[in-house]
């Protein structure tokens, strides 16, 4: 017997949906397993994970402030892929934007709020588009795969957190290898009374809303999906591909960098070497499921935030590790992707002659 | 002074170890025109897998024997993805390493770290020849004496390397020419990602002798900026690899000077990557990517 993977003509409408759910029910299984193995009880800390956040106040509000990095990064790495740039690199932009928001928060004592606020989050944008400007530049000038460059720069930027954090930014009361808390006046406004939901959350919803305006509704957006969907044809209709590939980068740095800004002004107050949990990676994961559209990302961010939410309640609750956040959704990308391939083709088996005379 | 260079050349060696062997897995990997971003965790599975192995039988080599089958099963998913279904190998390929990351990182809290603990072997001892330079562990020895020529036979003298290649730059006519390209494909990914597994257990199970979060540190991400470097061909892909080491072998020796002592050891640590992005901005122009390099192969 042999397995042949042949081309649908059609495909029934069923069968994606059928399929990305059988992908759900596969990752949960397989999550189910490693709760198991860490001698958890699988059901209870499955409903820990994905529906006890939605049940009470605090697990939703703690959800939304889980989403909200990755909103930010689901949006950058959502318009550098429609663009067919391969921005692999939103978590050193991410970071490179904390570096930013920190150094404007550190020394931004004496500002008005209305002023403070609008200089932290400038600083982190211009400093996550300043991290993808090498890449771009590399790519559209030299001609070096992006992908490359963008993921050789993550690490250097978690060492030069690493490094400030030891060095000029180190703690000046406890000592301890995180900055001082940022000033007042560039702390990010509570959006939702009593929790800790801020400003950035709303500041992620206005991009997601400006990216799908832009990338869909105006000229601008037309070019750069042309020049992702086929350069070469793009080139030939006299678009300027090569300035369209570095725009896109810095802005989707940019944005990578604001989510950072968002961060630290908005809920972490100062800068630590664990201030970002993958949540670049993760905008990869996120952009991905949500098929590289902008309302998808949004709606795949929350859903992590639950998913986020719901593996520390379990941990805690089950004493099972939180790690298993981060499997779940990594295991859910792969099922995902693999089921929407899969629904475009049939299984024909075959069996080969000399077996069939046996 | 001669000691100082003589101790750069050795511990560049070591350095060199495992990326120039997940380079060589890579570049078997990308000549059969397909790009495995899953290198970074796939080391990072091996080297898992290989201590955690090692720990609980009380035998480096069962260790290692467990990382090359992580890698082959890690490899095997990854064809499957890529070669069978033809899903983006950007997207497989990071999807992989994050799953290895995330897979590792849940079992090393079960089964290791859940009590404050630490995974700890004795790993291997260098073999010593006589004087610094020589005195480096076996799979360093092996892999410049043995994977090194292994793998430029294998793909410029042999038979499955000519099929590798053929695919790697025009599927439709090695199909018609009766190769097959799904069966070398899925053959070139899974000995490219055992040359990966090689290299992540080099760095537990010699290197280190225990497991850390974030242990391969990019690791990967350098070997695949090497095949690119080295313009695919293994010559230029070690020069890539020893410039590497030995940046990186000088900035552990620049450490040591006074007048250093004052710049914050991080910055030093980056930079060896920088160097990888200025050797691949004077180096990486014009490159000869493999023909059918990320295109998925469908007979129509």
């Amino acid at each position: 017997m042999k397995a042949r993977f042949v081309l649908r003509a059609s495909t029934p409408w069923w069968r994606g949906p059928l399929l990305v759910g059988a992908a759900a029910l596969l990752t949960i299984l397989i999550s189910a397993i490693m709760i198991r193995w860490a001698g958890g009880a699988p059901i209870p800390a499955v409903r820990y994970m994905f529906i006890s956040p939605l049940q009470s106040r605090f697990g939703f509000t703690e959800s939304l402030l889980s989403a909200t990095p990755l909103v930010f990064t689901g949006a950058a790495v959502a318009i550098a892929f429609r663009a067919g740039y391969w921005n692999i690199g939103a978590e050193g932009q991410l970071l490179a934007g904390t570096i930013g928001a920190t150094w404007v928060g550190l020394h931004a004592e004496s500002l008005p709020r209305i002023v403070g606020v609008p200089l932290i989050l400038l600083a982190g944008m211009l400093f996550g588009a300043l991290w993808a400007l090498t890449p771009a530049l590399l790519r559209t000038r030299l001609g070096i795969d992006e992908v490359v460059t963008t993921l050789l720069l993550n690490p250097v930027a978690l060492l030069i957190i690493t490094g400030l954090l030891n060095g000029p930014w180190r703690n000046s009361e406890s000592g301890f290898p995180d900055s001082d808390v940022i000033a007042d006046s560039t702390k990010l406004w509570i959006v939702w009374p009593n929790t800790r939901v801020h400003f950035g959350l709303a500041l992620g919803v206005v991009i997601i809303g400006l990216c799908w305006w832009f990338v869909g509704k105006m000229s601008g957006g037309l070019k750069l999906r042309a020049v992702g969907l086929a350069p070469n044809a793009a080139r030939i209709a006299g678009l300027p591909v090569e300035r369209t590939l570095l725009i896109t980068a810095l802005v989707s740095g940019g944005i990578a960098g604001l989510g950072g800004a968002s961060e630290i002004a908005g809920v972490a107050h100062q800068l630590t070497t664990g201030i970002s949990n993958n949540f670049g990676y993760t905008g990869v994961i996120v952009a991905t499921l949500a098929a590289l559209s902008f309302v998808g990302a949004l709606l795949v961010a929350l859903m992590f935030g639950v998913i986020t939410v719901g593996s520390f309640s379990a941990s805690r609750a089950l004493e099972i590790p939180s790690q298993i956040g981060q499997l779940v959704q990594a295991v859910l990308l792969i099922t995902v992707v693999c089921a929407l391939v899969i629904q475009k083709y049939r299984v024909v088996w075959t069996i080969k002659r000399s077996e069939g005379r046996k | 002074m001669i000691d100082v260079t003589e101790e750069i050349i050795s511990s560049s060696l070591r350095i060199a170890t495992p990326l120039a062997l997940a380079a060589l897995g890579e570049l078997v990997t990308e000549k059969s025109g397909v790009l495995n971003l899953g290198v970074e965790g796939i080391m990072y599975g091996s080297a898992f897998v290989g201590i955690a192995t090692a720990a609980q039988t009380g035998s480096l080599t069962a260790g290692l024997v467990a990382a090359l089958v992580s890698g082959a099963l890690a490899g095997l998913i990854f064809a499957f993805a890529t070669v069978t279904l033809g899903v983006n190998q950007h997207v497989a390929g990071l999807g992989l390493t994050l799953l290895m990351i995330s897979l590792c990182n849940t079992a090393n809290r079960i089964m290791f770290t859940a009590d404050g603990g630490q995974v700890r072997v004795d790993p291997w001892q260098p073999l010593n020849f006589g004087g610094p330079i020589f005195s480096q562990y076996w799979l360093t020895y092996a892999t410049f004496l043995i994977a090194v020529p292994f793998v430029w036979w294998l793909l410029w003298k042999s038979g499955l390397g000519l099929k590798i290649r053929a695919v790697g730059e025009n599927p439709e006519a090695a199909d018609v020419a009766g190769i097959g390209v799904a069966k070398t494909r899925y053959t070139a990914i899974i000995i490219g990602s055992l040359f990966m597994a090689l290299a992540g257990a080099f760095i537990t199970l010699a290197f280190v002798g225990t497991f850390t979060v974030n242990i391969i540190n990019g690791r990967g991400w350098v070997a695949l900026a090497l095949v690119i470097f080295g313009r695919w061909t293994i010559g230029r892909l070690l020069i890539g690899a020893a410039l590497f080491s030995l940046v990186n072998a000088g900035q552990l020796q620049l450490r040591l000077l006074p007048s250093f002592a004052d710049v914050p050891f991080e910055i030093l640590l980056a930079l060896p990557f920088l160097a990888v992005i200025v050797g691949l901005a004077i180096s990486g122009r014009n490159v000869p990517y493999p023909g059918a390099y990320l295109k998925p192969y469908k007979r129509l």
